[in-house]
């Protein structure tokens, strides 16, 4: 298991470091800033064994996190762990900086005592450590029993994720489909891959333990209830009603015995922010915006570079945020700059033109054209061509994810799934969305 | 909320200021003053002397204040054990806390606190909190075990803790059941035979229910757990992989991995024709696909992890390659992970895909990256046949980039494919030959000389690209050394006329003027092959090369197996078994899949040829060729030893005989004559019979020569009856007797061995050790069928006289290692020394003279035998079997003095006078050698001789 959990800054100083076991001694803090924090290369992998010691580590800005054991632990779990920690940190005092780290440091320590025992990791819910790691520690003295007890029920529970007793005014709760996609285009336009990933967030502002149910347009459940009767002939017309998801996660709180065998979606959600789920598309994606490049050599010093965008979706709907950046050769001397819709930049710290367009209804095209001077060199090797890249945000969810319903029951209290204020969002992102040129 | 003010006290006098303030009354100064002390712990400077006053903040109602000093305390107690001892107290009182975090706190902190005294304290707590009404605490106390145990085994054994670890598995609570799962898996870890783990149906029942209520870590715990269980049939298998299948869509990636692992391993029970058995393979990728969406670092353990998925199982993915095509952000080390699966996946079907892409990759940035794309592509054309041409003109536009890397990376994977499709793409040798000056790397130096060479007759100029690179022959590495050496071998017999200087000063530099061993043993074989028959040398230097193989980086499949049991952790990543980077006895148990229907697959395809190699008898002729080809092609691939591989002693022997002129006869040159006969027969007849038939052929082939001796003289040595050497009572039931004899020129062992042991003999082997003369054996000890009880078998071992020497006390004394499958067993013997006088002992009249002279008196040593019957010339006769030969006799007032001469296997030359007097009995040696030390041995070979 984890023998030791320590944070370094940028320069290798220690801020916080922990031993688990007793295999790890306190010269392993030094052989990893030697060995990787200033090592001259580049870091060739996450997972570093050095002298027989396994050195994992994260980056969080400019800050290290690193686990070490001696023993042939499960690699997967460590990663995951320094993840969660990453985010219960967060979770607590904000962003993971070096001075943030330094205020909070014995709050830290408390947290890795809770959250890692002998090197196995504990709850670390930051639901439920939030209930008794506080950081005025004389809590723990004005507990009733009955809190106590509910406390480490909770921890230690089935529903770890929920305390009991939550009381709203108002019962709401929100819904944010939100997907990026992903797409690999050649210069001739052909998909060499494309996928969405998504992700189902919710905002749960609920009473007492209400019991959920998720529903979505999942292509297997709504062909099993065409199937199971009545068909509903109006879902099939409007044509694509449903969409194939390749695969998808869940959050704790989900049953995955009822999700396997029903595939039906219901849950106790924890209070607050949460990732309900995860999926993943391949099928009949649609591409928001299709990039056509045009590069031009002429000559040894000079490029012509002509770019065209369009849109590909329902004209009353806008696109915001977008960035086209074309990537520029290390030899650039100069960049001259012609588009007729937004802005457009050359930035010589970053080798590329950035062109900037704040919105843009479906349906449009634009385009850019951009003269590049070449300062000459003797460099044999020719420029790469990095691919053309792109960011934007649409309303709607590429993938055609439609939530169907979410269901809320809770027995005991007095309301009922029609009293709750539901509110749901699509939100498409560009992952890493790039053309070839 | 500014804690950070505590990192900047560095001032002088720093420890004693927070003696004081440790000290104080007030609570917030304590507190300000213990985090101070914490901050110092963390970067490394030593605040233990501060023990005692943080120790006396201990009792203190404020929890984050007692949090601080127990941090405190698990650091420092152990150099500072007789006051940790002091806590003590406030342990046991805050076990008994009515606050179940408190409590907690207390049985967790006082684990970590290894100090012996300390943990005999720990037991009755530890007892009482196993027991707690708070599953908080049980959960805690369940670690604490693992804990304890870790400081002192013996001492959770006799408190009889692992009966009540094992009692918390069927706790109500899951997290309970899921930390006692872990602290007994890690226990039973260290006692590999123990029963800790009970795992039978009921308990596994119990763990699958807790599986689908517990925290992620705990179904992490669980599943490892599950991992190492052996269901009973099929069926069990069945409904364990049913219950596991729904954790393939948790968030956490650990618990798929960990999921993937139970379900990779329970697989093998289930038969293949089972509809089951489909649907699992189906529902295992997209869970793994969708790892690849993860943080880049989890990314990498899934793809680490996925390498050796597909190498097990590659129906899974072989539809997936899209997901594995590199992104232009991706770290490094995923970029390269991912372009070790795109080759393994590498189809007929998807080869255009993979082979756009790995263009692309090929103009990249990163030099590891591009050069592993380039060797791709090599691999691609190998792997699928109908891609080769495509790979070599891509690999053609990839030279004319003119990147230094890539040219080379390009010219060492093309020199693969001119191997795998003979005849095919040598068109684009022009191309290569272009790139010649600026190969800077020794693997494209040998790998563009390895072309020349092979290709020399097509190319106008190989000869002066040849030379070129002769000229810095000694700055090269040995690599390209020994591939130069060939490629003018090969261009020599291609083109003789031409190049006959250019093979000379390649041959003199490669053995005159070169250290290594290996350089210098090619150049003596050439040269002698050369010198002797050229049409031989065509045949071995230019034979046909075996194929090379599709798939490389393999790993080994009893490796793999191991590996899959080990999915998710870090020998996954390594791909190592835990045993080779954890230390001590934890963790190192060697794991295996047990599967009813997986043996048969994952039998190696290696062991099933070599058994079939070594049911064969080994011809030598052919297997030496091997050995020669092997030389020859490149060391590519492994060699492809038959049977078990010969002891170096026996290689350094086959040399040898080649340089002797036994090369001729082996390689069909002028056998007949009968001088090369002997010479030529000798080394590796024997140990190319089967041991059987070893002694029965060997006696005839002595009949052979006494015939074809013709002059009457017999060219083998007689051997003296056999003796016992190795009684059954000190070898569990193996004897062996046996004897020497010089045949043909060769010394044998010749051995007969007798099992009295009431069970089979098999897997025999021998050793010497360092001997006077350098005997050791020529060959393995060649017995094939395992021996029965009761049962004996007549061996004949060649020996060489090449192996290490060690001056022996007495100087023919002989100590030999002898293993079967029950033991080793030693034994000591002596050789006649006769059996190393060689067979052209016989020195010039005149040598002979000038060497009497030569040698000083005082190397004289004199002997008598007694009851001699013999006349002069019937001893001179006997003397000559052992190859003692007359050079003169002199007839001096009725006594007869016959000067005598033999040569020893290393050299050493012996002169004697013997002096017959008629009608005596006794005769009268003297011997005269620059090494004295042998007279007597000598004389013994004399008395054996003549009363024989």
């Amino acid at each position: 298991m984890i023998g030791g959990l320590f944070i370094y800054n940028h320069k290798g100083e220690v801020l916080i470091s922990r031993v688990y076991r007793d295999d790890i001694g306190r010269n392993a803090v030094d052989a990893f800033r030697v060995n990787v924090i200033h090592a001259r290369q580049q870091v060739r992998s996450p997972v570093t064994n050095i002298a027989r010691t396994s050195f994992f580590h994260v980056k969080r800005s400019n800050i290290w996190l690193a686990a070490v054991t001696k023993q042939n632990v499960n690699a997967a779990m460590v990663f995951e762990f320094l993840y969660k920690m990453c985010d219960v940190m967060t979770a607590y005092f904000g962003k993971i900086s070096e001075e943030n780290i330094k205020n909070n440091f014995v709050l830290i320590y408390e947290l890795l005592d809770e959250i890692l025992d002998f090197g196995y990791p504990q709850n670390s819910e930051t639901g439920a450590l939030k209930t008794f790691i506080t950081q005025q520690g004389i809590k723990g003295q004005h507990q009733t029993k009955e809190e106590q007890s509910q406390i480490t029920s909770q921890v230690t529970g089935q529903i770890g994720w929920r305390r009991e007793g939550i009381k709203y005014r108002r019962n709401e709760l929100f819904l944010d489909v939100l997907e990026s996609v992903n797409l690999l285009m050649s210069p001739q336009g052909q998909v060499l891959s494309a996928h969405v990933s998504g992700r189902v967030v919710m905002k749960s502002y609920l009473s007492g333990m209400p019991e959920c149910k998720f529903g979505m347009n999942d292509k297997i459940v709504i062909d099993k209830q065409g199937k199971g009767g009545a068909s509903d002939d109006a879902g099939k017309s409007s044509g694509k009603q449903s969409i194939a998801i390749d695969d998808c996660t869940f959050h704790q709180c989900v049953r995955l015995s009822k999700f396997d065998s029903e595939r039906s979606i219901s849950f106790i959600p924890p209070d607050g922010e949460y990732e309900l789920m995860r999926y993943r598309t391949t099928k009949d994606i649609i591409l928001p915006f299709r990039v056509i490049p045009l590069v031009r050599e002429v000559g040894r010093t000079k490029l012509e570079v002509k770019v065209v965008i369009k849109s590909n979706f329902k004209p009353s709907l806008l696109a915001q945020k977008i960035e086209v950046r074309i990537p520029t050769p290390l030899n650039t001397s100069g960049v001259q700059v012609i588009c007729m819709k937004g802005k457009a930049k050359y930035k010589a710290s970053e080798n590329a033109i950035v062109w900037k367009i704040k919105r843009m209804a479906g349906m449009k095209e634009s385009q850019i054209s951009a003269e590049i001077e070449l300062l000459p060199t003797n460099d044999k090797k020719k420029w790469a061509r990095p691919p053309i890249s792109m960011n934007f945000e649409v309303p709607f969810a590429p993938s055609g994810l439609k939530v169907r319903y979410l269901k809320v029951f809770e027995s005991k209290l007095n309301y009922s799934d029609h009293d709750v204020i539901k509110w749901v969002r699509y939100i498409g992102r560009s992952g890493i969305y790039e053309t070839r040129c | 909320m500014t804690d950070s003010k505590y990192f900047t006290t560095t001032k002088k006098g720093e420890i004693f200021e927070l003696k004081a303030e440790l000290n104080s009354d007030k609570k917030e100064k304590k507190k300000e003053a213990v985090k101070k002390v914490i901050a110092s712990m963390t970067v490394g400077k030593d605040v233990s002397a501060l023990f005692p006053d943080v120790v006396n903040c201990m009792q203190t109602d404020n929890l984050e204040l007692k949090k601080l000093v127990y941090l405190y305390l698990m650091n420092y107690a152990k150099s500072q054990p007789d006051m940790a001892i002091m806590a003590v107290n406030t342990f046991v009182k805050d076990c008994e806390d009515p606050n179940p975090l408190i409590r907690a706190l207390a049985v967790r902190t006082m684990g970590c606190i290894r100090v012996d005294k300390i943990t005999e304290y720990l037991c009755e707590p530890l007892r009482k909190c196993l027991k707690d009404e708070d599953p908080y605490v049980r959960k805690t106390a369940a670690v604490c075990v693992a804990k304890l145990h870790d400081i002192n085994a013996q001492l959770v054994e006799d408190q009889g803790f692992l009966d009540t670890l094992k009692d918390l598995i069927s706790d109500s609570n899951p997290m309970v059941v899921a930390n006692a799962v872990a602290a007994l898996s890690e226990i039973a870890e260290s006692h590999p035979n123990s029963n800790l783990l009970d795992l039978n149906p009921q308990t596994i029942n119990k763990l699958l229910t807790a599986l689908n209520e517990c925290t992620e870590w705990g179904q992490i715990f669980i599943l490892d757990c599950l991992a190492n269980y052996t269901p009973r049939d099929d069926r069990e298998s069945q409904s364990i992989c049913e219950r596991v299948t729904p954790r393939l869509s948790h968030a956490n990636s650990a618990v798929v991995l960990s999921a993937v692992k139970v379900l990779m391993k329970f697989m093998e029970m289930l038969p293949k024709d089972l509809d089951y058995y489909g649907t699992l393979l189906k529902k295992l990728a997209p869970p793994l696909v969708t790892l690849l969406s993860a943080e880049p670092e989890l990314q990498y353990v899934a793809l680490r992890n996925i390498n050796l998925i597909v190498q097990r199982r590659p129906e899974i993915l072989k539809h997936e390659m899209k997901v594995f095509f590199v992104k232009y952000n991706d770290p490094i080390y995923v970029k390269l992970e991912k372009l070790d699966i795109m080759i393994r996946l590498a189809s007929q079907a998807n080869i255009a895909q993979v082979l756009a892409e790995l263009k692309e990759y090929a103009t990249e940035v990163d030099v590891d990256f591009v050069r592993k794309a380039v060797r791709a592509i090599g691999r691609c054309a190998i792997k699928v046949e109908q891609s080769a041409e495509r790979c070599v003109s891509t690999l053609l536009d990839l030279i004319q980039t003119k990147v230094n890397y890539v040219v080379q990376e390009a010219i060492v994977v093309i020199k693969d494919i001119f191997r795998k499709y003979p005849n095919k793409y040598e068109s684009v040798i022009a191309t290569l030959c272009e790139n010649l000056d600026s190969l800077d790397e020794p693997e494209a130096r040998a790998a563009m000389i390895w072309i020349v060479g092979e290709y020399a007759e097509r190319i106008d100029n190989a000869d002066e690209l040849l030379e070129s690179f002769l000229e810095g022959f000694h700055d090269e590495s040995t690599q390209v050394q020994l591939q130069l050496l060939t490629a003018i071998v090969k261009l020599f017999l291609k083109k003789p006329t031409e190049t006959q200087e250019l093979v000379q000063q390649v041959l003199s530099l490669a053995t005159q003027d070169s250290d290594n061993p290996d350089l210098r043993d090619r150049g003596y074989i050439y040269w002698r092959l050369l010198s002797t028959d050229p049409v031989a040398a065509k045949e071995v230097v230019l034979a046909e090369k075996p194929l090379i193989s599709e798939e490389t980086d393999l790993i080994e499949p009893t490796l793999l197996e191991e590996l899959i049991c080990h999915i998710g952790t870090l020998a996954s990543v390594y791909h190592k078994p835990p045993s080779a980077f954890v230390e001590g006895s934890r963790g190192v148990q060697h794991k295996r899949i047990t599967g009813s229907v997986g043996s048969g697959e994952s039998e190696s395809p290696d062991t099933g040829s070599a058994a079939g190699a070594s049911e064969a008898p080994p011809a030598v002729i052919p297997s030496q060729g091997d050995l020669l080809g092997d030389l020859l092609n490149l060391d590519l691939t492994p060699p492809a030893t038959t049977g078990p591989p010969p002891p170096t002693s026996g290689m350094q022997m086959g040399a040898m005989d080649l340089l002797g002129g036994g090369l001729d006869s082996l390689l069909g040159g002028d056998l007949g004559g009968s001088s090369a006969m002997g010479a030529g027969f000798g080394a590796p007849t024997p140990a190319a019979m089967p041991a059987s038939f070893n002694a029965p052929v060997s006696g005839g082939l002595d009949d052979l020569f006494d015939l074809g001796g013709g002059v009457g003289i017999p060219t083998g040595v007689n051997s003296a009856p056999k003796t016992v050497w190795l009684p059954a009572m000190k070898a569990k039931g193996l004897e062996i007797t046996g004897t020497f004899a010089r045949r043909a020129g060769i010394i044998q062992m010749e051995m007969t061995l007798n099992n009295k042991a009431m069970s089979i003999m098999t897997d025999f082997a021998i050793q010497f050790n360092r001997n006077s003369f350098g005997l050791a054996p020529a060959g393995p000890l060649q017995i094939l069928t395992p021996l029965g009880p009761n049962q004996s078998i007549e061996v004949a071992l060649p020996l060489s006289t090449v192996g290490p020497v060690m001056k022996m006390e007495p100087l023919n004394n002989l100590q030999v290692a002898v293993k079967n499958n029950i033991d080793v067993f030693y034994f000591s013997c002596q050789y006649p020394i006769n059996m190393l006088f060689v067979e052209d002992g016989k020195m010039e009249r005149q040598v002979f003279l000038a060497t009497w002279k030569d040698i000083p008196n005082d190397n004289e040593s004199q002997f008598q035998i007694k009851d001699c019957h013999l006349n002069s010339d019937a001893a001179s006769n006997k003397l000559q079997g052992s190859n003692i030969f007359t050079i003169a006799k002199r007839t001096v007032e009725g006594q007869d003095m016959l000067y005598q001469s033999m040569k020893l296997s290393n050299g050493i030359w012996v002169l004697a006078e013997l002096r017959v007097q008629a009608g005596n009995p006794n005769y009268t040696v003297s011997l005269k050698c620059r090494a004295p030390e042998v007279s007597q041995c000598v004389f013994q070979t004399y008395e054996a001789a003549l009363k024989n």
